[in-house]
């Protein structure tokens, strides 16, 4: 699904990450940890392609198709979903709105027609009620007002919609109750399949509790330094990132 | 012949035309003698410092358009407000098309400012509003004095207008170029209520000139909304004169869109003559091309407790210039004064331009006001988050320009109005974002 070789990016002269592999199979979760400032955001960012960014070598291919040069929109057509950890707020365009013209764009994209809208307001419908989220929300001006665990919500419920083959969730634990969590969590783990992937970027174990990853990845310095399975998550969360430091001198 | 010696020379034969032995015809004649003093408007005036007439004061205009003109319903009804019903006053060529318009009414008068003028049904509300707040500027004058035709509408008391009232006024280009000067009065009684949607529209590419003057009086407890619809053709440039007049808790509120047309100058006062009393002047103004649009907004604050709302909002692309001048005086007896203004724009080009210069004239010392500008691009965050939701880059600049006028749209209170100007803004933004915004 996805493939990254010897990743190297920087933004304003300033060496971000430096040298990071990794791959992810359909089907799997694969979760990235690691301590602030390590490069986390800006490896999803990356992949997900902001321009803010200067990569100066390796590659990114999904699908064995090199995707690096893309504008976003066109890696989202292909099957790339962020889950923002600062979703934007868009007054005067409702959840719904934004939603149909993001399909319908992505649809022409592949030449298709627009969605009909009976099953437009199906999918929704079904959707929504996935996320739990209220019919009155989706008449709401995109994310204006929103709490932060209706923005996270929102954000999966738009990839519930989108329906993406890899979905890079980019600090979406963050802000979120335990029950928004489970709400978010149990989406997710719903949305899962043979066909698709799912990236976790995350401080914390609490959400690796209910999406269980295949494997868990250290970020640190620019680099993936220690891969391992669920259990280093929580080796992680008792016992810090000191060790891991100290590993690697 | 220049257009000054023009206008100057043509004012025997429109004394020709109206009754010169009126008081009305002392208030064109003193004007007159105005304008031939003050001349038009040059950039060394400090009000007209970003705004050059001097393109358009070129052509040689038609004063007074003559020539039979045969616009039929279909030429001009996409130009109307017509999923709703509405009064309509209609002018082609500055002269009174009974056929297109719509004034069946039986409890306020809509009607035609040149029969205000001349029955002595009307005189007793001439005598007390016509020509009382508009300014003796060099503009405002020329209009006065050649005042004859336009929209007048009185509201008396305790009335409310259910329709809106549309005043609709065309060009032809039956003549070369066309000059017209539209005079309105609208008079709102104690606790009346209506609502005006006016509009500009020339039909063809020939250079059109209006310098229209609007005078509004809102009594005790009115209500008063106005939409200005400004979409014309590059061709066609607009002087845009109102004067408003405020009693106690009046609420008037303007909205301007400006979208079009080649030079267009609105000059909007408001003179709050009481207390309690809500101003609202807001606008969305987005340009591409040469345009230019100058708002020029004045609030004067003559008494305490009283509120005043500036919300302008401007997209500019292109070579397009603008220009925001906002000014506030406040009183000294106007304590409690709450006025607030903001002016934010955002430039989609690096050869566009905008003047924004907030002037506040503050005399009393227990007063709330604020103003800001801001001139700024899109947010990039927000456009790559919409590109990452698989809307391509132009779509997505559209949406967000969308929402960046949306806070001026949303106190739209007409919906189909609403409808008609996020219909021009999408067709201007040129893109089909898959829903109608």
């Amino acid at each position: 699904m996805l493939k990254i070789e010897n990743l190297q990016a920087s933004i304003d002269n300033k060496s971000i990450l430096k040298g990071l592999n990794l791959e992810v199979k359909a089907g799997e979760v694969h979760a990235i940890m690691g301590p602030n400032g390590a490069g986390k955001s800006t490896l999803a960012n990356i992949i997900a392609g902001k321009d803010d960014y200067e990569v100066t070598s390796g590659t990114i291919e999904l699908n064995d198709e090199d995707i690096s040069e893309l504008a976003p929109e066109e890696r989202a057509h292909n099957g790339v979903f962020l889950s923002f950890q600062y979703p934007v707020e868009i007054p005067g365009v409702s959840v719904t709105n934004f939603i149909k013209t993001a399909i319908n764009q992505t649809r022409k994209a592949k030449g298709l027609e627009d969605m009909p809208a009976k099953e437009m307001l199906k999918m929704i419908r079904e959707k929504s009620e996935l996320l739990e989220i209220d019919r009155k929300f989706l008449s709401r001006s995109l994310n204006e007002g929103f709490s932060g665990g209706e923005k996270k919500r929102n954000e999966i419920f738009q990839m519930a919609m989108l329906e993406p083959k890899l979905a890079i969730l980019d600090e979406t634990d963050s802000g979120l109750d335990i029950d928004a969590l489970r709400i978010v969590a149990n989406g997710v783990n719903k949305l899962k399949s043979e066909d698709n992937a799912v990236i976790v970027i995350t401080h914390y174990q609490r959400l690796l509790e209910y999406i269980v990853p295949d494997f868990v990845h250290v970020l640190y310095d620019g680099k993936i330094v220690k891969t391992g399975d669920a259990s280093l998550a929580l080796e992680l969360e008792a016992k810090g990132y000191d060790w891991i430091k100290q590993e690697l001198v | 012949m220049e257009l000054n010696d023009k206008l100057l020379s043509s004012y025997v034969a429109f004394e020709n035309r109206v009754d010169t032995n009126s008081d009305i015809h002392e208030i064109r004649s003193e004007a007159f003698q105005n304008f031939e003093k003050l001349g038009f408007p040059t950039k060394k005036l400090e009000a007209w410092k970003y705004t050059s007439l001097n393109s358009v004061l070129k052509q040689d205009y038609s004063l007074f358009p003559n020539k039979e003109n045969s616009i039929q319903l279909a030429d001009v009804q996409k130009h109307f407000i017509h999923d709703i019903d509405t009064y309509k006053l209609v002018f082609i060529d500055g002269k009174y098309s009974s056929f297109l318009s719509e004034t069946t009414h039986d409890t306020f008068d809509v009607c035609l400012m040149s029969a205000a003028l001349t029955k002595p049904k009307y005189k007793a509300v001439i005598e007390n509003y016509f020509n009382k707040i508009a300014k003796k500027d060099n503009l405002t004058s020329l209009n006065t004095a050649f005042a004859n035709e336009g929209a007048y509408i009185y509201i008396p008391r305790n009335v409310e207008v259910e329709k809106p009232i549309q005043i609709l006024n065309f060009t032809t280009g039956s003549e070369a170029a066309t000059m017209l000067q539209p005079r309105n009065l609208i008079v709102v009684e104690q606790n009346a209520h209506v609502q005006i949607i006016e509009r500009h529209q020339s039909l063809t590419s020939n250079p059109v000139l209006t310098n229209a003057v609007t005078e509004v009086f809102a009594a005790k407890d009115a209500t008063v909304d106005i939409y200005k619809i400004q979409n014309d053709d590059t061709n066609a440039s607009l002087v845009d004169n109102s004067y408003i007049e405020q009693k106690s808790n009046s609420i008037v509120s303007v909205h301007t869109f400006s979208f079009g047309g080649n030079i267009t100058r609105n000059n909007l006062n408001f003179y709050q003559r009481g207390e309690h009393i809500d101003s609202i002047l807001k606008g969305i103004t987005i340009l591409e091309g040469k345009q230019h649009v100058d708002h020029h907004t004045l609030v004067h604050h003559i008494e305490p407790n009283c509120e005043s709302h500036q919300d302008y909002k401007g997209i500019y692309n292109e070579r397009s210039t603008g220009v925001f001048n906002g000014k506030v005086i406040v009183d000294k007896e106007a304590q409690k004064t709450n006025a607030y203004q903001k002016s934010n724009n955002v430039l989609l080009s690096n050869k566009a331009t905008i003047n924004a210069k907030p002037q506040l004239e503050i005399f009393a010392d227990d007063v709330k006001c604020s103003h800001g500008c801001t001139i700024g691009q899109l947010d990039d965050e927000a456009l790559f988050y919409m590109q990452q939701r698989g809307i391509p880059e132009k779509e997505g600049k559209a949406l967000l320009m969308f929402a960046f006028a949306n806070t001026v749209l949303e106190s739209v209170k007409i919906p189909e109005v609403k409808q008609r100007i996020a219909k021009i803004i999408a067709n201007k933004l040129n893109v089909k974002i898959g829903f109608d915004l």
